[in-house]
């Protein structure tokens, strides 16, 4: 029974639903390839993060990485979308 | 700042760091902004550009370059009396930027002032991302743990420890957060980095 559970993969902040061998075979082939991996097997679910050398890259190149998100309406904007434009960029909190 | 300056080939993107559009919304609709305002539950700014703690102000060019990396800049002075950080420094340098009547800083002085993230940092966004997934399934108690070893793993980034606070049931504003921020002092350690100018 065991190896039919489910367990969920979220990689690419996407969640997948697989099986609980598939789920933890996909999580230690992303450690192993340098990824950062938090895994939980009693909640049977794991994250796939994106490790420090690849966000060091892009950062150091200089080239604003782009980002997708939504508005308070749910529409999405990226930062792409205002390319020719001078952008001040915050992030900020209610907290 | 917005109004005066949209004309000039100019916007400003704000990114609201918290667990649901509903913690933001008041803020948002009071502001009543014209320019994007986003709201970002997954940190999905945050590993991108190495966000620690808010607010975090970046500039960002008409190539898409970055001018100005991450700064601690306020648009008020609301809080300068706790922070000793005046906006009007910051809103005269925007301002003199999007006129073009001052250059943004030289490429050798951004990258120096770059904070780039560590091993740690990336494994803290990892725990974090799981811990809100998990908290978003109503796995509180399992989100909880998630956060803290986060949290342990990259005790500088408040967008984490001090972010998470109303996912665990504890006040940001209250005794556990100025415990955690008196703490942190105490060690020596800043709340905020601004960049050294």
């Amino acid at each position: 029974m065991a190896d039919n559970r489910r367990f969920t993969v979220i990689d690419g902040g996407r969640a997948a639903d697989v099986d609980e061998v598939e789920g933890t075979a996909r999580a230690r082939r992303a450690e192993a390839s340098g990824r950062p991996v938090a895994i939980d097997l009693d909640e049977r679910a794991a994250y796939l993060g994106v490790s420090a050398a690849e966000r060091v890259k892009a950062l150091a190149s200089l080239e604003a990485p782009d980002f997708t998100l939504p508005d308070l309406d749910g529409r999405l904007h990226s930062l792409s979308q205002h390319r020719g434009k001078k952008v001040l960029l915050v992030a900020y909190a209610s907290w | 700042m917005y109004e005066e300056l949209k004309g000039l080939g100019f916007t400003v993107i704000t990114v609201a760091v918290d667990k649901s559009a509903d913690d933001a919304r008041p803020w948002i609709e009071a502001a009543k902004p014209t320019h994007p305002s986003l709201i970002d539950t997954a940190h999905v700014l945050a590993d991108l550009y190495n966000v620690v703690n808010v607010p975090t102000i970046l500039w960002i060019d008409e190539r898409g370059r970055i001018v100005r990396p991450n700064d601690v800049a306020f648009g008020t002075d609301t809080f300068k009396y706790i922070t000793g950080l005046s906006a009007a420094t910051h809103l005269a340098a925007l301002r003199a930027w999007v006129r073009g009547e001052a250059p943004a800083l030289p490429e050798a002085r951004i990258r120096a002032l770059q904070s780039l993230p560590t091993d740690d940092d990336q494994r803290a966004r990892a725990e974090f991302g799981l811990g809100e997934w998990l908290f978003n399934q109503g796995r509180t108690e399992a989100a909880g743990r998630h956060f803290a070893k986060a949290g342990e793993l990259a005790p500088h980034d408040f967008t984490i420890r001090r972010g998470t606070m109303p996912m665990r049931g504890i006040d940001p504003m209250g005794p556990q957060f100025r415990e955690m921020l008196g703490s942190w002092v105490k060690a020596g350690n800043p709340y905020y980095r601004p960049l050294a100018e």
